[in-house]
């Protein structure tokens, strides 16, 4: 018996040092610093970044980590909860660069967040790069140290005038009949998708019949629904948080509202196909990232190898959608990983440059960034709730179904 | 202000609506009287303005939500499941923070209240996450005027039973012998305590007696709209101004406050825009507070 375990510890010690993880053991570290949100109003969201953090870095780990000239390195990081508070954030974000001497920075969750700490990490000339800021408003200040992963606000919901613009002439209609609706809460992320929504609009030579700004607390919306129910436009878009969309998808259903088609953004975070049922069916939902989508990578693999393997770490999410904030997070840190390998020096301003000159594909799509720092190599994807699942139907290269048109009204 | 006029216009054009517009500002106005109902007990007894007031009617509604979807109980059953836990808490809460600032100044009383809303907005955060949650009743939406007019038979529920809540505790009031120590604390606690009535005990079940109204409220509008562990401060604010435009000690008033604010907020929102909704409620605040002082400045001139 003795001698059996003997030779499975053997066994089981030169399996370890034939693989990545022995080697992964050897690895110097490689401290980055993030301020996020572990409490406070986004603290669901800011613990789906930090997860994607994390399973990044447990599978760079697996890989071999992270070779930079001669040296191999792994990743660790100093979190810091920001409590959600603007204020917070940037005062943890000179602690992490003044006292825990941190050189790289990974972003915090939401754009306003994103906001309060990029003035800090700029006056440093730390590089950051972020995932859960999509603000256009970050890209326009001219700095040289913010990088996002991610598509900016703006796009967010334009590829539903797009289809709606489609659909007309399926139809045997001009693009210049649809009539918008739009109702967006007040905030700088909701704005630029307004504002997005308003030049495509433009573009296609569109009527925007309502243009309403809810309030950041809303949670009755039937004032705007009677409108809607009044001026009958071909799409309806709202963007509010996790807050719209559910108050959306609710008061739709109860009200009635017959609209072709309506866009909305954040039915993940609201769960609106659990709260909401057959309610949500047939409501197009904006994304960054989705599983079905055709993209890989070398150490990630494909989008629903990242969903499998993401799910196999923490179970806590075997039951739901894997979050687009999740995946992108994932790809913050692997832009990171890929700059230091160019880059050949932890010295922070080569790899501020290694940043800026990234090409890389992932499984999170593909990841190339603008003068102003933001991702300008990925579209954002637009989803149906089709019988309670999320379907890709848009941009049409990226499509897996058809969209179902006109909405079908309860 | 062309987006105004053009409001306007279409309430002209479609009269129909101005009705669908009272309905739905009157069954959201019942909520916010049910919510307002316990700060004016409170008030009117204790003289401690409750800050914390939306953060106890959100905290019922995640008692019921939390049922509803760990032990699968049924939506309805969570109202007065929330009124009783809501009591419990309402009680602790009175003996570990209330009962320590009820004779002290108003400052002490408004910072004690709104740490404690800061702390149950921190606590359902960490307990129940930042997402929005809602529970959904499986019910018909009744219509009437081609669809104009909408009666979802969920939020009737909700207001009959608001309504039902409301009606038993103004008997109570009436009626029971803690209902009239109560009335005679309210009007002057020391003649009460004269007269052999335990006005410790009057104010600890004053506060659970709140609290669990509020949880009521809650475990009702998790039913009808969302709730997320920051939205205590809207029903906040909604509840002070109905207590200020109802008047202190006037609680049939609460309720007509309630149902007027309500109305009000629906017809802002359909000529202003959505987002100056709320401003209607405060805006309604600053006229009854302007007008109390005229009249407290003619009744000083009629006696001078």
């Amino acid at each position: 018996m003795k001698r059996t375990m003997k030779s499975m510890a053997y066994t089981f010690g030169i399996l370890m040092a034939s693989t990545g993880i022995a080697a992964a053991a050897e690895c110097e570290v490689l401290t980055l610093g993030s301020a996020i949100s572990l409490t406070g109003k986004y603290a669901t969201n800011g613990a789906h970044a930090k997860n994607g953090y994390e399973f990044a870095i447990k599978k760079i780990k697996e890989n071999g980590g992270i070779k930079v000239a001669d040296k191999c390195y792994n990743f660790n990081v100093i979190y810091y909860d920001d409590e959600s508070k603007g204020d917070r954030g940037a005062t943890l974000a000179e602690r992490l660069i003044n006292q825990d001497k941190v050189q790289f920075m990974l972003g915090p969750y939401s754009s306003g967040l994103t906001k309060a700490i990029a003035p800090v990490t700029e006056k440093y000339q730390i590089p950051m790069v972020e995932a859960e800021g999509a603000s256009r408003s970050l890209f326009n200040k001219g700095y040289k140290y913010l990088f996002a992963v991610l598509s900016t606000s703006e796009q967010y919901l334009a590829s539903a005038v797009t289809l709606a613009a489609e659909k007309a002439k399926e139809a045997g209609k001009d693009a210049s009949s649809v009539k918008v609706a739009i109702a967006v809460e007040n905030d700088p992320f909701s704005l630029d998708i307004r504002a997005g929504v308003l030049e495509d609009a433009k573009k296609l030579g569109m009527k925007v019949i309502i243009d309403e700004k809810l309030p950041r607390d809303l949670s009755d919306m039937s004032a705007i629904l009677t409108k809607v129910k009044l001026l009958k436009p071909d799409l309806l878009v709202v963007s509010g948080h996790s807050k719209g969309a559910a108050t959306a998808v609710r008061q739709i259903g109860e009200q009635k509202i017959k609209t072709p088609m309506v866009a909305l953004t954040h039915c993940e975070a609201a769960d609106v196909t659990g709260n909401f049922g057959d309610a949500a069916n047939d409501i197009l939902c904006s994304t960054q990232w989705a599983e079905s989508l055709t993209y890989e990578d070398p150490i990630f693999g494909s989008a629903s190898n990242y969903e499998a393997e993401f799910k196999g770490s923490y179970p806590e999410y075997a039951e739901k959608k894997v979050p687009y904030q999740t995946a992108q997070a994932s790809a913050a840190v692997y832009v990171f990983k890929d700059a230091f390998e160019r880059a050949g020096t932890l010295e922070k301003n080569a790899v501020r440059d290694a940043i800026a000159k990234t090409d890389l594909k992932t499984f999170y799509g593909d990841i190339r960034f603008s003068e102003a720092g933001n991702n300008i190599a990925k579209p954002m994807v637009l989803r149906q709730i089709q019988n309670g699942a999320y379907n890709v139907v848009a941009p049409s290269g990226f499509a897996s179904h058809e969209v179902n048109y006109p909405r079908k009204a309860n | 202000m062309d987006q105004i006029l053009g409001n306007i216009g279409l309430l002209i054009e479609f009269p129909v609506v101005n009705l669908a517009i009272i309905i739905e500002g009157l069954m959201i106005g019942a909520l916010f009287a049910l919510a307002a109902y316990g700060l004016a007990l409170v008030w009117g007894v204790m003289n401690v303005k409750n800050l914390a007031q939306g953060d106890f009617v959100i905290a019922g509604g995640y008692v019921s939500w939390w049922l509803v979807n760990n032990i699968g109980m049924h939506p309805l059953l969570g109202v007065p499941v929330a009124f009783v836990v809501m009591w419990g808490i309402g009680w602790a809460t009175y003996k570990l923070v209330i009962s320590r600032v009820i004779e002290r100044d108003l400052f002490t009383s408004l910072l004690a209240t709104f740490g404690l809303a800061i702390m149950m907005a921190q606590i359902m955060n960490l307990m129940f996450g930042s997402d929005t949650q809602s529970l959904t009743l499986d019910m018909p939406v009744l219509e009437f005027a081609d669809g104009f007019i909408q009666l979802p038979m969920a939020k009737v529920l909700g207001v009959l039973m608001a309504s039902a809540l409301a009606l038993g505790v103004v008997l109570f009031m009436k009626n029971s012998r803690m209902g009239q120590a109560i009335r005679a604390t309210a009007q002057d606690a020391r003649a009460a305590r004269v007269l052999g009535i335990d006005t410790e005990k009057v104010y600890a079940f004053t506060f659970s007696l709140n609290s669990a109204i509020c949880g009521a409220a809650g475990a009702i509008i998790v039913m009808v709209w969302v709730i997320q562990p920051f939205y205590g401060i809207t029903y906040s604010i909604r509840a002070f101004v109905v207590v200020t435009a109802a008047g202190l000690g006037n609680l049939p008033g609460v309720i007509a406050a309630g149902l007027g604010i309500g109305a009000a907020e629906q017809y802002g929102g359909h000529i202003f825009g959505i987002g100056y909704q709320q401003a209607i409620a405060v805006i309604i605040l600053l006229l009854v507070l302007i007008v109390r002082l005229l009249q407290q400045r003619r009744n000083r001139q009629v006696l001078q």
